[in-house]
Parts: C-alpha cells; structure tokens; sequence
C-alpha cells in the first residue's frame, strides 16, 4: 500500500513536469529545457509504473523497454529533417497502437481471476471483466486503433509511398458510417458480454482499424497539417482511455493534455486555411469542385536573367513550401539570402501557417540550415507591405500563393488567407514543371504580368544563381 | 465514486491543456507537437501492468508489444524534439 501511495505521489509530480514541461515549450527561449522537464516527468512516471503491484517479472519489460529504445533512438538520430512530418506520424501511430494493446491486455488481465486479484486493490472488478472496464477498453481500442492505422496511412501518404491525393468514391460516407454504426454496435454488444474471446471484440478490433484508413484516405495532401495534428490529438485521447480502462491517472491527465494540445494546433491550421474540422475531414480537398480553367502565357526567365534582377533588388522575400523540403534546397537557400544581403538587400523568409505537410514544418527546415529567427515572417507580418518587396522567390510553394483564393468565387480553396506574393513587384516561381499543386487547383499567379519562372530543381536554381553572383 | 473522481481529473486536465497551448507562437508549433506526441506515450506506464503479468500468456504478449510501440513513441518522440529544438538554439543573432 505504501509504495502505491508513493507511486501515486510520483504520478502527481510527472504531472507537473509535464505541465511546466508543455508551458516552457511555447516560448523560443525556454523550448528545449520545456522537453527536458517533460521527459523528466515521463521517466518518474515510468519508474513510479514499474512499481505496481500486479507485476511480477520484469523480463518481457525490460525486453520491450530496449527494443522500442534502439529503434526509437535510432529513428530520431537518423532522420532527415525534411521527413519530419513522415517521421511524428510514425511516432503517434505507434502511441495509438500501444494504447489499442493496453486497453485489448487489459481485458485478458481483467478475466484473469488470479490476476483480479492483484488489480482489485487499484478497484477493478473481482470477477470477470466489469462493465466500466469492458466499455473503457474498447474505447481505447477504438481510438488507439484508428489513430494506428489512421497514422500509417498519413505516414505513407506524406513519404509518398501510396498516392498523396484524396482517394474519394462515391458512397464514401455512407460506407464510412455503415462502419462507424458497426463499431457502435458490436462496441455495445460487447460491453452486455464482456468475455476476452468474444467475437464482438474482435469485430470491434477489425473495424477500428479499418475506420484508421477509412477517415485519413479521402484528405488529400495539402490537408496533412490538419490530419497530423489531429492523429496527435487522438493518440492522447487514447492514452486517456487506457487510462481509464487500467484506473491509472497520470495516463488520464498526460493524455487529455495532449489531446487538448492536438485539437488546438488542429483548430489553428483550419483557420489558417478558411475551413471548418468538418469540411477537411470530409471534403476531399481538390477532388470535389474545380474552380474556373486559367489560360495565359507563362514567362520563363533563365538562371541569368534572374540574377541580373537579384542583383539590383532592395527587398526580397522568400517564400517556402513543401517543394523546399522535397528539394533539400533549404542551405543554398539561406546561402543565397546572405549574399543578398551582404549585397545591401533587406531579406526576409515569409511563412504560411500551413506551408509544408505539418505545422511549423518550414520553420524547422529554415531553423536547420540556421536563417536567424528574426528574419521569419508570418503571413499577417508581411502581407501589408508585400508592395515594397522587389523580387519574392516563391520555392515550391503553390496553394499558399494562390490569387484565386482571394479573386475566384468558384475555386476550391477560395476564402483560405494567402501570401500576396502577385502584389510584390516581381515573383520568381521556382518550380519543376507547369504541374498544378498538391490540392490540383490551377494557380493564376503563374500567368500574372509580373511572374517569371524559373523552371527546374529549385536547388539547382538557386545554386545557380549563387554561382552568378561569385 | 471512481468514475467521478476520474472523470473530474479529465476535465481538468483538459481545460488546463487548451490554457497552456493556446498561444503559442507558428515557429514552434512542430516541436510543440511532436513534444506532445512524446508524452502520449505515457500509455508506457500502464503497459508494464500487462507485460509483467505471469499468469496470463496472452496479456504478456500483447503488453510487450505495447512496451515495445509505447517506448518508441516516448524515447523517439522526446529525442526528436531536442534534435530540432537544437537547431532552433544554434543561431546566430540568439533566439529570443
């Protein structure tokens, strides 16, 4: 009794790390000591979990314990920062899958008459499975499941491994709801015979997973940053409900912080696209309406040419998409703004809220190959003097710079705020084809009277500019 | 009662988490949540329950498995997010 009391003691303690954790990783200045203090947190909880009373070896643990570290270790160590996206969804499925496991493990704990035993004391039911805890695990089921597979997908889609673009069929959502109702029915069937072998569980279990796909297929690619950062809100959720499944409350508390974290990020990177959470988990962006066919010519420049125009500019301003990532091209990047600005330029780096495939995910590529924080815009910074920038290179940026947002009532993305780059004096679009974005909407800006492209790698673009100006 | 005294935690937890997150600013919002999705791996310290259990196969092998997941999420998750928080701290003019 007394170590449980300490454990519980402990539990408390983690929390407030994890608070304090969370409150330090909002500011620049206090970020990294935040996730120390939170990591902190996690080992006393860890350790504080290592006590209670039902274990009794510690084999299997220590097993699981060094396997998930050698390759969670190495997974961080190894990956490129420009797969980040890739690489948290693949962390936040592995969260869902652990949370499905401990609420499926718990059932079979929970039928275990011996083991009731050892978990009466922490108030499961004495015999068989109760009701609280039957319904409390498959919740967790349910959630860690979709957030599971939901997070695979989001993984493949972001790593390009299966197709980035909305899958939609007609009947979707009829299907999607015929298995939400399934779900609700055999989860309840269930619940009236909690039995580990019951075939209601394994329905349950099958049909979670298969609603993972389900809900994260129809979202297409420029849609991610919403879809990672709500996959992150579940797979708190779920620890939640394994929580309350195993009566344990640091994993209530820990996980209902991350979920509340979750829906707030998800709820930041709607606005910044003018949709409501329904229309982006429902819509399938791109897929349902075009907007207006653009015609025009479009203006080539050469590497030359663009030089000549860097070379006399006052004020430029790039401005980064998910084509930086996939170009690596974030150093010459950088190279490129110091040359500007030791030409006696004013350089800055505008970024679009849901630029990239996460949220933040420019900052951290501009932060790796070092651009100084202060030179970092944000979109409401530098739209209202976006008419003194002489040249803004947009690289690989598409459906953030898309005038029709603002001028065609009809586009699919109309209404969502953008980077004015049409406004600039000129703009240079780095871009490998005449190919329309992520979302498949045409973008008008590439036939203004002001556009000039600069077709190719945007990493050899720019390497080529650099190479004119040395 | 339990159910109340945990479902009390609940809503406080989660009313402290929309206080603590809502203004943070754009340039943080990936460490932010991939040091979120870190602490989600708390689900750890509910699988030992399972993995340790002697008595039952079945539950062993399933609470390894998540020991297992949970310690990826928990260990690759925090070391990430001090990977890219590094960056963020090397720059030049000092970051504040």
């Amino acid at each position: 009794m007394n170590i449980e009391l300490a454990a519980n003691f402990s539990y408390i303690v983690s929390a407030g790390f994890f608070i304090f954790g969370l409150k330090m990783l909002g500011s620049p200045a206090t970020a990294r000591k935040g996730n120390m203090l939170s990591s902190l947190g996690m080992l006393i909880a860890v350790v504080a979990g290592l006590t209670a009373s039902g274990i009794v070896s510690y084999e299997y643990i220590i097993g699981g314990v060094i396997l998930g570290t050698i390759i969670g270790a190495l997974a961080a160590r190894l990956i490129a920062m420009t797969s980040m996206p890739e690489m948290v969804a693949l962390f936040n499925g592995s969260g869902g899958a652990a949370s499905l496991l401990v609420g499926w493990a718990t059932l079979y704990l929970a039928a275990n008459s011996s083991a009731t035993a050892a978990l009466s004391s922490v108030g499961l039911a004495t015999t068989g499975i109760g009701t609280f805890t039957a319904s409390t695990a498959v919740l967790a089921i349910v959630i860690g499941g979709v957030t599971f597979t939901g997070s695979l997908i989001a993984y493949g889609k972001l790593s390009e491994i299966i197709g980035s673009a909305a899958v939609v069929f007609t009947g979707q959502r009829f299907v999607n709801s015929l298995i939400l109702a399934g779900l609700l029915g055999s989860g309840v069937m269930f619940c009236q015979q909690p039995a580990v072998d019951s075939q209601w569980l394994y329905i349950v279990l099958g049909l979670s997973l298969v609603l993972g796909v389900m809900v994260v297929i129809p979202i297409g690619g420029a849609d991610m940053p919403v879809v990672i950062s709500l996959l992150n809100s579940y797979s708190g959720i779920a620890a939640c409900a394994a929580g309350f499944a195993i009566n344990n409350n640091i994993l209530i508390v820990a996980g209902s912080l991350v979920g509340a974290a979750g829906i707030i990020l998800t709820n930041i990177m709607c606005k910044a696209m003018n949709r409501s959470l329904a229309n982006v988990l429902f819509s399938g962006f791109g897929a349902v309406k075009q907007g207006k066919a653009i015609e025009g010519e479009v203006n080539p420049i050469s590497v030359e040419d663009a030089y000549y125009i860097l070379e006399a500019a006052n004020n430029v301003c790039f401005v980064p998409g998910y084509g930086m990532a996939v170009a690596q091209a974030q150093h010459v990047v950088k190279e490129l703004g110091e040359i500007l600005e030791a030409n006696g330029c004013e350089v800055s780096y505008a970024i679009h809220p849901v630029a990239g495939r996460m949220p933040g995910h420019m900052n951290v590529l501009l932060a790796e190959a070092d651009v100084p924080y202060e030179q970092l815009v944000e979109m409401d910074d530098i739209n209202p003097r976006i008419e003194n920038v002489d040249v803004a290179i947009v690289i690989g940026a598409n459906d953030v710079v898309n005038p029709s947002a603002r001028e065609d009532e009809d586009s699919p993305i109309w209404g969502m705020p953008i980077i004015n780059v049409d406004q600039a004096r000129t703009v240079f679009i780095l871009k490998r084809s005449m190919a329309s974005g992520f979302s498949g909407v045409d973008n008008p800006l590439f036939f203004g009277e002001n556009s000039r492209m600069l077709f190719g790698d945007a990493k050899v673009s720019i390497s080529g500019v650099i190479a004119e100006f040395t | 009662m339990e159910v109340v005294f945990l479902t009390f935690i609940l809503v406080l937890s989660i009313f402290l988490g929309f206080e603590l997150i809502s203004k943070v600013p754009a340039t943080l919002h990936t460490p932010l949540m991939s040091g979120a999705n870190a602490i989600s791996g708390i689900t750890l310290a509910g699988a030992f329950l399972s993995a340790g259990a002697v008595n039952n196969e079945i539950a062993v092998i399933l609470g390894t498995a998540a020991v297992t997941f949970a310690t990826i999420n928990v260990v690759g998750g925090y070391l990430v997010t001090d990977r890219m928080l590094g960056m963020f701290k090397s720059k030049s003019g000092g970051s504040k």
